[in-house]
């Protein structure tokens, strides 16, 4: 039920795109298999690369993301864990440390807070802290932000939790290209890198063309995507608020408004250049992220433009489309009304358009 | 070796128990000085899930004897330097003294090979000196300085070298640490090992019988050191651990207890240690130690113990004492040598104290130098503005 529907609102999305006769040939993907051939694709390129998790070998993966790994690389390269996130996340880093690059798994990323004190302390610092001697080449990743129907615990966004902090790199993929790309740059990257997937997102396909599929395929951390050119208004989203915005851009475009979207791709680095060249064209920017609104994605975007010359191209002010400030409820009409949502971020952009449309 | 599933064998197995005694020692003597003694470790050792321990009786050169000593002493007067530089104001924030515990590590490295690696918690002086760091490096890092082993970026509790892993400020967080290091040395099967060192105080977090759990499921080739000088803070180890036996708190995994206050029973349990985690998994061993300091300088460390209790370690069971008076009984080191190297030794603290003190803090650019080996932001954030370009100086060993 809920994956018949997704798939509705991914097919909504991807007509949402200007598409071309090209990328409609093109191959379908799932997010779930862009994960699982990045994976593959950098086992087989370094030795030194290994997946360790809660039920990432034999189980195929919790969310099935390591499927078939533990039958083609074995016990030594696919490494089953007790529940004990904060060990594993500790033996990750420390096997790192010492010149291995491992691939930690979270379950979820909600349980990395039992485990937050070596993601930032013991990973993120050792560079500099070292002066330079021993970097930390590792990768946290798993599924992140709100699930479905999961409450309180099970459905919070760690962008901005792991954002915070200098010495980490935090990527945000939202279709299979980004996904694929940047877990493959984060796996090469010499620092610790969190690659925050979404579990709604693992069984969406996406269109990918062949040099999404080549081995040597990378997206660089750093750098935000403009998924669609609009000249109006720029809405910049990450995860799965980039199918939001999309829809919204699709409902805009029915009263003639162009909104450009920019999915942001990496939370830190923050590709303000991207962003802030859209603005000089739209002079409107809105933020939709499923994180809460305080201290968030969305505030530091405002931040950054208090702070910037792009400041004075803004015709209106920055808006943001956030989760509500609640912890996630179970129940499903709350759960639905807890996140943003496309009229919300409709309605935001015709507010701060202020009826120029 | 093979473990027992009762607790039997925690008992001493050494029922006979020698002091220090020359006589009782085999001694190899040239021009009516010893070059090699057969000793007896000072105290048994106590076995969990062992049927074999360690070797009781151990064989010491002479020439180990003289670097033995010079360790130990060096250590020592490390430390006395840094605590009058605390107390000079010059050494900042948290500085954690080893004086009293100097033979775990000194006997612990004695037995380390070149593969191995260790890493312990934030008393570590001693031992970054004793992986290769000269005194300057750990003083000049305890005084914030360039010629600090990190460049003064560190302080007391996060210095590195090869092999040695840290200096880590979070108690519990280097057992982990120190386990995915010995899971390095397995994935790249080259016979190393790793030392994961934690105190009486630590062994209770969680996050250490994690540790113990997952590196007995991969036989993973590390020794888990629980330094126990019976004081976490200011809390006794027996009213913080419902079981102070810490050589035992393993479960599954065997433990040795051993006299931390002797050189040779550590050398000797470690070097049991190192083979038996190569050929068998993972293994606890606790060293019965003291600090004569309080926990950190802002500590007098009086509070929760007497002074007639430090008085009496200093007094009986002093490692360096102990061992100096032992390898001039056995004959093997001279007075006018102990002497020679307590000159020696002091001479080259005090040179280190005095670069230390008037070495040089890094220039400013350093506050933004290296904090990403790879950086991608494109501009760094200084107090008022995006305004600082990241200096890359180095890329770090891992790539």
């Amino acid at each position: 039920m809920l994956r018949s529907k997704l798939s509705q609102v991914a097919c909504a999305t991807q007509r949402a795109f200007s598409m071309s006769p090209k990328s409609l040939a093109a191959k379908q993907m799932t997010v779930r298999d862009g994960l699982n051939s990045a994976l593959d694709d950098e086992l087989a390129r370094d030795d030194r690369v290994f997946l360790l998790g809660e039920e990432v070998a034999q189980y195929d993966g919790a969310y099935k993301v390591s499927r078939g790994l533990w039958k083609k690389y074995g016990d030594k390269r696919i490494i089953d864990t007790p529940i004990t996130e904060m060990g594993f996340a500790g033996i990750a880093v420390g096997a790192a440390m010492a010149g291995l690059r491992p691939i930690c798994e979270f379950m979820t990323f909600n349980f990395s807070m039992q485990a937050i004190d070596h993601v930032i302390n013991s990973a993120a610092k050792t560079f500099y802290m070292s002066a330079g001697a021993v970097n930390v080449p590792i990768v946290f990743r798993g599924p992140n932000g709100a699930s479905a129907g999961v409450a309180a615990q099970h459905s919070q966004c760690f962008a901005a939790w792991y954002a915070h902090c200098p010495g980490l790199k935090v990527v945000s993929p939202y279709d299979t290209e980004d996904a694929r790309g940047l877990l493959k740059s984060a796996i090469r990257d010499p620092d610790p890198v969190v690659v925050l997937e979404n579990e709604l997102m693992y069984g969406v396909a996406f269109p990918v063309d062949e040099k999404v599929t080549d081995a040597d395929f990378l997206v660089p951390i750093g750098k935000a995507k403009i998924m669609r050119p609009g000249k109006d208004i720029t809405i910049v989203a990450h995860s799965k608020a980039v199918e939001t915005a999309l829809l919204s851009a699709a409902e805009l475009a029915k009263k003639g408004i162009e909104a450009e979207i920019i999915n942001l791709r990496s939370i830190r680095p923050l590709d303000m250049q991207t962003i802030f060249n859209s603005v000089r064209k739209t002079h409107h920017l809105i933020t939709v992220e499923n994180g809460w609104p305080q201290h968030g994605v969305g505030a530091e975007i405002c931040a950054r433009f208090m702070e910037d010359q792009a400041f004075f191209e803004l015709d209106a002010p920055v808006w943001r489309c956030c989760g509500v400030d609640v912890p996630m409820p179970y129940a499903k009409t709350l759960e639905l009304n807890a996140l943003p949502r496309e009229p919300d971020v409709t309605a935001a952009a015709l507010k701060v358009l202020g009826g120029k449309k | 070796m093979l473990r027992t599933l009762s607790r039997v064998s925690e008992l001493p197995i050494i029922v006979k128990q020698l002091q220090k005694n020359a006589a009782q020692a085999g001694v190899a003597k040239t021009n009516n000085y010893a070059t090699e003694a057969t000793v007896q470790v000072n105290r048994p050792f106590k076995l969990h899930r062992l049927e074999e321990g360690p070797e009781t009786t151990v064989k010491l050169t002479k020439d180990e004897a003289l670097k033995y000593y010079t360790q130990m002493q060096t250590i020592r007067r490390i430390e006395t330097a840094a605590g009058n530089l605390y107390k000079e104001k010059i050494i900042r924030g948290f500085c954690h003294l080893y004086s009293g515990q100097e033979a775990c590590a000194v006997g612990m490295k004695a037995a380390m090979r070149d593969v191995d690696n260790i890493i312990s918690a934030y008393r570590v002086h001693g031992w970054t000196y004793l992986m290769g760091v000269p005194p300057l490096g750990v003083l000049g890092e305890l005084t914030g300085v360039q010629s600090g082993c990190a460049r003064g970026k560190g302080g007391s509790m996060h210095m590195y070298c090869p092999n040695f892993f840290g200096g880590n400020g979070i108690v519990g967080a280097q057992v982990p640490l120190g386990t995915g290091v010995g899971l390095a040395c397995k994935y790249k099967g080259n016979g190393g090992m790793c030392l994961a060192l934690y105190g009486d105080g630590a062994a209770n977090q969680g996050q250490v019988f994690e540790a113990y759990n997952m590196a007995y499921l991969w036989k993973l080739p590390v020794i888990f050191v629980c330094e126990n000088n019976n004081y976490g803070m200011g809390t006794s180890s027996e009213r913080a651990s419902c079981n102070t036996d810490y050589y035992t708190r393993g479960d599954a995994l065997p433990g040795i207890w051993v006299d931390g206050m002797d050189v040779l029973a550590v050398r000797s349990a470690t070097e049991f240690a190192i083979k038996y985690v190569n050929e068998q998994g993972p293994l606890v061993m606790e060293t019965n130690t003291y600090r004569y300091s309080g926990h950190s300088m802002s500590d007098p460390g009086t509070s929760y113990r007497t002074r007639e209790e430090i008085q009496e370690v200093r007094q009986k069971r002093d490692p360096i004492t102990s061992f100096k008076e032992l390898c001039i009984e056995l004959g093997l080191i001279t007075t006018d040598e102990v002497k020679a190297i307590d000159l020696k030794v002091r001479k080259e603290v005090d040179e280190a104290t005095a670069q230390a003190k008037g070495g040089a803090e890094l220039g400013l650019s350093h506050l933004w130098t290296d904090v990403y080996s790879n950086n991608l932001e494109p501009k760094l954030r200084g107090t008022n503005a995006y305004d600082i370009d990241h200096i890359q100086e180095r890329k770090g060993v891992n790539h």
